[in-house]
């Protein structure tokens, strides 16, 4: 199991080559505030690396959420339509966004592993 | 602007060790919310009371005899007839009925009493020299700092300290001693709730803020959820829901207007913009400000473009939020008036979809004012 992190403060785990499950961190939520919404993306539909995949409404902001890598989303959180909270509480377990199947592998290897993130955040 | 040019508030060391998030406002570096967050921090206030930083708000004193009748030269408001210890809402208008500014007035013993919004303060205060500072004096008060204390335990609280302060009653206000300091304090405040404005000598503005949250009932909270308050209050934000570009009138401010200043007043016009807000009174406005509530969970935020079933555009939204006692999102817009009508459905396009909303009574939320 592996964790690779975005420069937009999202995370990716790959748990089998089926599905990576994609998040925000904890930085992302604790910068946004209560999370009152999430737009989720739609299940079936294939993104490009970049594209926005979803929105994640706090009472004060509308954060956009970008596609860490190619892929099919396969499953959305559908527990975050009704307690969007769970993205603030547990980020990076129970308030997972979405799974995606993810095109190519190099993608995911070339995004930013966990030292790499930590650096990220104490460069801000 | 970076954080070290930021002015800063007299309670800001205690905002950092409360653990506040900071954050650019009007120049200030401000608390948008502490770590309990924005939603606990609206329900503490509605259900109890929260202590605000306010001292960013512009404090002046108006000096002299002449100072009522020189500050209705610029506003469209009775100030000639306010009593002493009486407050009342205000508004600074333009020679075209804009609005340059929104303002409290509280009439002392020895003075007028204004507070002005942060972002507009500099140039109120100028507007005020330029205008009427030959009538009356125009003293700013940078010594003194602005805590509100907001819910409907905040007398309860406040009283601890000066029991007298219970006998106030909304939009009044008088003087108390409290931390062993001379303080202003009027029953006001701008999130709908009960509550006080205390005005505080900023050197004993740590002592007070210290001492009204080790009563029971008070937690901080920060601009965020003032925001949210103020909205669900129907309140308008200054820069947001009013500007240069709206008047009184399309506002729904009209009821700031005393009869004593509206046309056939005793004391009608004679103030800038009085013409076309007259114009207005007789032949009504084209858009008006309205409330909004969303049918669906989507927030729809400020800027957002209101069209028809058809997809004509109707109006714009000014505020927006996921409202926390409402629990639905809600919003004020400027609507054109044939379809500013309660119950009326509209739609806010948001991301490229139409998200449908109900033009609902303003507030939001029943006040809770003590009259």
């Amino acid at each position: 199991m592996t964790t690779m992190f975005t420069a937009d403060h999202e995370w990716i785990n790959i748990e089998d080559h089926e599905a990576a499950v994609v998040g925000i961190t904890l930085h992302a939520q604790d910068a946004l505030g209560d999370v009152v919404f999430v737009d989720l993306p739609q299940v079936g539909k294939t993104y490009k690396k970049g594209d926005v995949v979803g929105v994640i409404e706090s009472v004060k902001a509308a954060a956009d959420m970008y596609m860490p890598v190619e892929g099919e989303v396969v499953e959305v959180n559908e527990a975050l339509r009704s307690d969007p909270s769970l993205a603030n509480s547990d980020p990076m377990g129970n308030g997972w966004v979405f799974k995606v199947h993810v095109t190519h592998m190099q993608q995911f290897d070339q995004l930013l592993d966990p030292p790499g993130y930590d650096a990220l955040l104490k460069s801000l | 602007m970076s954080a070290d040019t930021l002015q800063r508030t007299p309670l800001h060391d205690l905002h950092l060790e409360l653990g506040a998030k900071m954050v650019a406002f009007a120049g200030y570096a401000m608390p948008v919310n502490y770590p309990g967050g924005i939603i606990a921090e609206h329900r503490q206030c509605r259900e109890s009371a929260a202590l605000f930083d306010v001292s960013h708000m512009g404090q002046l004193r108006l000096v002299g005899d002449d100072a009522g009748a020189a500050l209705e030269t610029l506003v469209p408001v009775d100030v000639v007839d306010l009593a002493v210890g009486k407050q009342r809402y205000a508004l600074f208008t333009n020679s075209a009925g804009g609005i340059l500014d929104d303002l409290m007035i509280a009439r002392r013993p020895k003075d007028l009493w204004v507070v002005v919004n942060a972002a507009c303060k500099v140039a109120d205060t100028q507007h005020l020299m330029t205008h009427i500072g030959h009538r009356c004096q125009v003293v700013p008060m940078p010594e003194r700092a602005l805590l509100a204390l907001q819910g409907q335990k905040a007398v309860r609280a406040l009283a601890r300290l000066a029991d007298g302060v219970s006998r106030l009653t909304f939009m009044t206000g008088a003087s108390f001693e409290l931390a062993g300091a001379e303080c202003f304090v009027t029953r006001s405040g701008y999130t709908g709730e009960d509550g006080f404005e205390i005005s505080v000598p900023a050197e004993a503005a740590v002592a007070l803020a210290k001492l009204l949250l080790a009563q029971p009932e008070v937690k901080p909270a920060g601009l965020g959820a003032r925001d949210t308050l103020r909205l669900e209050a129907g309140l308008c934000l200054y820069g947001h829901d009013i500007d240069v570009n709206t008047t009184p009138i399309e506002a729904g401010l009209s009821w700031a207007i005393q009869k004593v200043r509206r046309p056939g007043g005793a004391r009608a016009g004679h103030y800038p913009g009085a013409d076309p807000i007259a114009a207005q009174f007789a032949t009504g406005v084209a858009v008006k400000r309205v409330g909004l509530q969303g049918l669906e969970r989507i927030p729809v935020r400020e800027g957002s473009v209101l069209v028809d079933a058809h997809g004509h555009k109707l109006g714009r939204v000014t505020s927006g939020t996921l409202a926390p006692t409402v629990n639905q999102p809600i919003a004020m817009a400027y609507l054109a008036v044939n379809h500013a009508i309660a119950n009326h459905e509209v739609y806010a396009e948001v991301r490229g979809k139409r998200q449908p909303m109900r033009v609902t009574a303003l507030p939001f939320v029943p006040p809770g004012y003590v009259r």
